[in-house]
């Protein structure tokens, strides 16, 4: 529970001080008009004389284009032009790959309209230009195209397998690159073979990381409106910023006439950080016809086009002591990049390589990734990208390794993690966490759950052969947040850096605004950000106005992902403060005739030391600033400021989550009892967006967990092509969820604050299925694949024993890449209406 | 997506309605709730080039009794079927099963009229239907008919409704002294479609099962009675063991489809489990 209070809680702390809005349960300024609908989603947007698009999309999952004929389209009513990938052959470029992870890493480049060859169901090779949507869609049907089938290439390792159908004809093989880190090659922990070769205990187990639909509410929509030799484009993304300097080199208009604007955004976990062949596709007919264009797409298509996360293939293998004493960790992934590598596709897999050894001292550490090209929709980041994986592998691993050493899976983990006391402390795969207290997390949450009271109830319901049993899932997890040091990018041969800016203007009235280079979709900037300055400034929460998402007024940043925006973002907002109390105490020192550093600054006043009476408040300083009239000598008449924040290290939440699930043996069907969760997100600006941050993150999580899987046919169709089939769980589906929080200050930045954007669904996953198959152990269960379907469940049982045998260590019905959901399951055809 | 363009009419009566559908000719639809329609027209996997739009019609919406049973306008909406007292009271099986449709915008704007026209074997309420032995009363060019439920399902997304003829009304009798009902529907997330459910009417006499109707959502091409267990339950005491034993029969002479949500042999063993779990249920109400 969190108490809501709109005012701040009281006049003044404690000790008399000014009131701090850090802290204060604060209801997010721009709900209002997010929820009255006084607001503009790109969607929305009308210009004059707008046309209206529709894009073509590729039935085949792999096929060449021999023949295109849209005279019949062209000719329909309404429609004024129609182009395709031949049209624009020359002028479109490539989608851009900011990551290419390795020096070799194959790139076969990626026509936002396809020209000569289809590589996956959705991808776009015509687009209509029509005077109204409608009139759009109906000439959709009228291009006719004639298509050469090439054999779909859909599992992983067959892909790899010598001799496969090649996705891309300018490659010689289905991999875009071997990424790799050994801890004794880098000097972070002894050789893996040596590690491995003298394992007392050893383990390997294969994990399916199914893929999964980011789903965020509003579909894809963008606007163009050509302006002078460039354009201005709004567009429903997470990243204006990136979006404007990648636009500029990919259709070739100089970056200083590109405008780029993220107006309200409804959601993105990942699936709007990425430049996209619908927004390029806009920019190009808007510039080929000197007209304004939209183009909104459907759900339909979102699910198909829009990229797709996780789908990995994990085989893990741990070594330990038989006292439980973790070793080594050698992690080998196979990462489908889909069909294509888009913004930071390469990366993703990547980015988990430094959390696959989680909260654990290991001696020895290897991670080995191959990226692989598919003819299924490209894969990139969504929520948690590289580190939900990570976690998760290491997270079952742990209670797979405590059952073969018939050890308590709390107990395992106490013993093998990073004490309170040894923090600062360096990881086997380089990280240096600054600060964490997991046993305190983990105290509070066992209490919270009553596990020893479970465990009970677990026990008599095994004894009695309950047909419903309980299982008690553990995940105690860590991850990187804060994207990034901008040394630490350059090291992983990321082409930008990951620093954020933000300027503060005092006006003439006293009002304050505070420009971030953070993009918000949802995430509570404005309240957030308002918090901040509100201290800092000493002004008040309704005072201040946040300014953000338009390249042209918000000009300097790297947007909102990774859970950076207040790690990095807020940072820089503490900063451009820092430089405007310094401004300001030049001028209020001439006004109340002192030395500046004679003046203390509180509660928005400076005032002499040791004569508090003797006081300008920063709103006399900023008017006399504006009037000029009376100003020192050399002083420049503003106090306005800016600064950018490069961190100098990741930020590293961690919690313990952990789940009691009922699971019925009779149909399958695991239903979330209870589910606590401790995070500990250092210190905490807003305690009720934590909490929104958190509820939504472990609904992603668990969904994972029980419910979405993106499943394509043998053909290469994705056959969970709408929400009735993709089963996105609503509150209805989930628990009421125990929160709570420690705190460890963050050491490396001056809120002390950690991020929490995707902690929920970091930590959520493992926790789930370990506790499914904590219930279903004793019938011979050790794995049961993701989503654990009421159906997989069931299979798992019906097979438990079987399944249970060394040899057939590993995913119960394991069905690689899945060509079909891996039971097989792929008869679907269409779905309900 | 946005559907082909239709012509659009709103008659206000049966009459007009009938006549309407009459002349518009082979590529009309009619427009009920538009939650089944209006998904198929938008993806464009139908093309009418007229919709008649029933929801002007007062005389098709609304729940009157009439003698031993009661009767439920086609266009009366799943919310007001979960909230009607004369369904609650006679036909509960209805009412707790409609509730499980969808969310509450699908029950606002969807019907039961348009549910059964509709012939979803997925669809819970042509199981309930079904199980309840309702009369569906049809409207056409060549006046009105009574179609019982076992005749109306012919297969997936087929009625025995000819061309023209609209579905004016469904009267389901009602539920007598001693008997019971239970709606056990297994999907995996709250709007989800039905994976298999099962609806059980029972009467009980003197602690065993004396008579009682199954009925069986998504195990074949329309919903089906599950007779076999209808046999075996005659006289089987209300006891898990018994129940259970009945239940066993549960997949007989269905033929379950393989997709997404579970291949037939899951379905098959459901159906079982489901079965055992709505008659008792039912039983101890
Ligand atoms: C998100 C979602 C979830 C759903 N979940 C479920 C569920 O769990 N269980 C379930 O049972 N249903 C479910 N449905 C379907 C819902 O019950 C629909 O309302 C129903 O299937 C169709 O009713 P309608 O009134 O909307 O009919 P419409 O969509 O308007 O019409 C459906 C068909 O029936 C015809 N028709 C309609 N009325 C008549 C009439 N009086 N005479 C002749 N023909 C007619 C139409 O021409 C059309 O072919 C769901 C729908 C949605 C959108």
């Amino acid at each position: 529970m969190t108490a809501v209070d709109d005012r701040a809680t009281a006049a003044s702390s404690a000790d008399g001080g000014p009131r701090m809005e850090v802290g204060n349960a604060r209801r997010r300024k721009e709900d209002a008009h997010l929820l009255t609908g006084r607001t503009t989603w790109t969607d929305n947007m009308t210009l004059p004389g707008m046309l209206h698009l529709a894009i073509l999309r590729s039935p085949m999952a792999h096929a060449k284009i021999t023949r295109i004929d849209a005279s019949e389209a062209k000719s329909r009513p309404g429609v004024i032009a129609v182009f395709t990938g031949q049209d624009f052959a020359e002028t479109q470029g490539d989608i851009p790959c900011a990551w290419p992870v390795t020096a070799d890493m194959v790139n076969p480049g990626h026509p936002s309209l396809a020209v000569t060859q289809v590589n996956h169901v959705g991808e776009a090779v015509a687009v209509i230009v029509a005077r109204d949507k409608a009139a759009a869609q109906d000439a959709l049907e009228a291009v006719d195209i004639d298509y050469e089938q090439l054999p779909a290439v859909l599992d992983m390792e067959a892909a790899l397998a010598e001799g496969a159908d090649l996705v891309h004809p300018n490659t010689t093989s289905n991999k875009s690159y071997t990424w790799v880190f050994e801890s004794g090659a880098a000097g972070t922990g002894q050789p893996i073979d040596d590690v491995l070769n003298a394992a007392e205990v050893t383990l390997k187990r294969r994990f399916i990381q199914q893929r999964l639909i980011p789903a965020f509410m509003e579909p894809r929509s963008t606007v163009v409106q050509p302006v002078g030799e460039g354009f201005t484009m709004w567009s429903s993304t997470q990243v204006p910023h990136i979006l404007r300097t990648m636009l500029a080199l990919t259709v070739g208009v100089p970056e200083h006439k590109v405008r780029v604007i993220a107006p309200d955004v409804g959601g993105g976990f990942g699936g709007k950080l990425q430049v996209t062949p619908e927004e390029v596709i806009c920019a190009l007919v808007a510039r080929k016809l000197g007209k304004s264009v939209k183009y909104t797409e459907s759900r339909s298509e979102s699910v198909m086009s829009a990229h797709h996360g996780r789908d990995q293939i994990q085989d893990i293998t741990i070594t330990a002591r038989r006292d439980g004493t973790v070793t080594g960790l050698d992690v080998h992934l196979l990462a489908n990049m889909g069909a294509y590598l888009r913004l930071v596709s390469p990366g993703i897999p990547v980015l988990g390589a430094f959390m696959f050894n989680s909260i654990y001292k290991f001696d020895a550490y290897r991670f080995t990734c191959d990226g692989v090209f598919t003819t299924k929709t490209p894969t990139d980041a969504y929520r948690g990208a590289g580190r939900p994986e990570a976690t998760f592998a290491i997270e079952r691993i742990m209670d797979e390794l405590a059952a073969e050493l018939d050890m308590d899976p709390m107990e395992l983990r106490r013993k093998n993690w990073i004490r309170h006391e040894e923090f600062p402390f360096t990881t086997v795969s380089g990280m240096t966490y600054d600060s964490g207290n997991y046993e305190a997390a983990t105290d509070k949450a066992l209490s919270l759950l009553g596990w020893d009271e479970l465990i009970a109830e677990q026990a008599r319901r095994r004894a009695s052969k309950d047909p419903v049993q309980l299982g008690l899932g553990i995940s105690t997890f860590t991850e990187m947040c804060g994207l990034a040091p901008s040394r630490v990018l350059g090291a992983l041969s990321y082409v930008a850096g990951g620093w954020e800016n933000a300027a503060i203007r005092v006006l003439a009235t006293g009002k304050v605004e505070v420009i971030t280079g953070v993009s918000g979709h949802g995430q509570g900037h404005e309240t957030a950000w308002s918090q901040i300055v509100a201290d800092q400034l000493g002004v008040p929460f309704e005072d201040i106005e946040v300014i953000h998402g338009d390249t042209q007024s918000a000009p300097k940043g790297m947007d909102t992902y990774g859970s950076r925006s207040l790690v990095v973002g807020g940072i820089a907002v503490v900063k451009a403060a820092e430089k405007v109390v310094e401004k300001a105490r030049a001028i209020a020192a001439h006004m109340l005739e002192a030395n500046p550093d004679d003046l203390d600054f509180a509660g928005g006043n400076f005032s002499v030391k040791g004569s508090p009476g003797n006081s300008k408040s920063i709103q006399d300083v900023a008017f006399a600033t504006f009037t000029a009239h009376d100003l020192p000598d050399g002083i420049e008449p503003s106090i306005d400021s800016d600064a950018t924040f490069d961190p100098a290290n990741f930020s590293f939440p961690h919690g313990t989550h952990l789940c009691a699930i009922e699971v019925d043996t009779e149909t399958g069907r695991a239903t979330i009892r209870k589910y606590v969760c401790v995070d500990d997100i250092g210190e905490v600006i807003n305690p009720l967006i934590v909490e929104g941050q958190v509820h939504g993150g472990l609904a992603q999580g668990i969904a994972q967990a029980l419910y979405e899987e993106a499943v394509y046919d043998a053909e290469g169709n994705l056959t969970t092509g709408s929400f009735v089939d993709y089963l996105v769980p609503s509150a209805a589906d989930l628990p009421s969820f125990i929160t709570d929080r420690t705190v460890s200050a963050s050491t490396t930045n001056p809120l002390g604050v950690k991020g929490v954007g995707e902690a929920g669904t970091i930590a959520s996953t493992p926790a789930v299925v370990n506790a499914v198959v904590n219930a279903l152990r004793p019938y011979g269960v050790n794995d049961i694949q993701m989503p654990c379907t009421p159906e997989r469940i069931w299979r798992a049982l019906s097979e438990g024993a079987e399944k249970s045998s060394p040899a057939a260590a590993g995913t119960v019905a394991h069905g690689g890449a899945s060509t079909s959901s891996s039971d097989g399951s792929d008869a679907a055809e269409g779905g309900r209406l | 997506m946005i559907p082909a363009s239709f012509d659009y009419v709103r008659p206000s009566s049966i009459a007009e309605a009938v006549q309407a559908v009459g002349s518009a000719g082979e590529d009309a639809k009619v427009l009920a709730g538009g939650q089944s329609l209006l998904p198929v027209l938008r993806l464009r996997m139908s093309y009418p080039d007229t919709l008649i739009d029933l929801g002007g019609i007062a005389e098709l919406r609304g729940v009157r009794e009439d003698a031993d049973a009661i009767v439920i306008g086609s266009m009366t909406t799943h919310d007001e079927v979960t909230r009607h007292p004369l369904i609650k009271q006679y036909a509960p099986l209805l009412a707790q099963a409609t509730e499980t449709v969808g969310d509450r915008q699908v029950r606002h704007l969807g019907t039961f009229g348009g549910s059964l026209s509709h012939a979803d074997p997925a669809g819970d309420l042509p199981t309930v239907a079904l199980t309840l032995d309702a009369q569906l009363h049809v409207e056409g060019p060549n006046g009105s008919r009574v179609i019982a439920a076992k005749d109306f399902f012919l297969d997936y997304l087929t009625t025995a409704l000819e061309p023209g003829e609209i579905l004016t009304a469904i009267r389901i009798p009602k539920l007598g002294e001693g008997w019971s009902s239970h709606y056990e529907k297994f999907n995996r997330v709250a709007q989800a479609w039905s994976i298999v459910s099962v609806a059980a009417v029972v009467r009980r006499d003197n602690g065993a099962i004396a008579e009682s109707k199954i009925g069986l959502t998504n195990m074949g091409s329309t919903p089906l009675r599950a007779s076999a267990v209808e046999g075996a339950l005659v006289g089987a005491v209300v006891s898990p063991e018994a129940i259970g034993e009945a239940s066993s029969h549960a997949a007989e002479g269905t033929n379950a489809p393989s997709d997404l949500s579970g291949r037939a042999d899951y379905r098959n063993h459901l159906a079982k489990v489901l079965t055992k779990r709505a008659v008792l249920a039912a039983a101890h109400r």
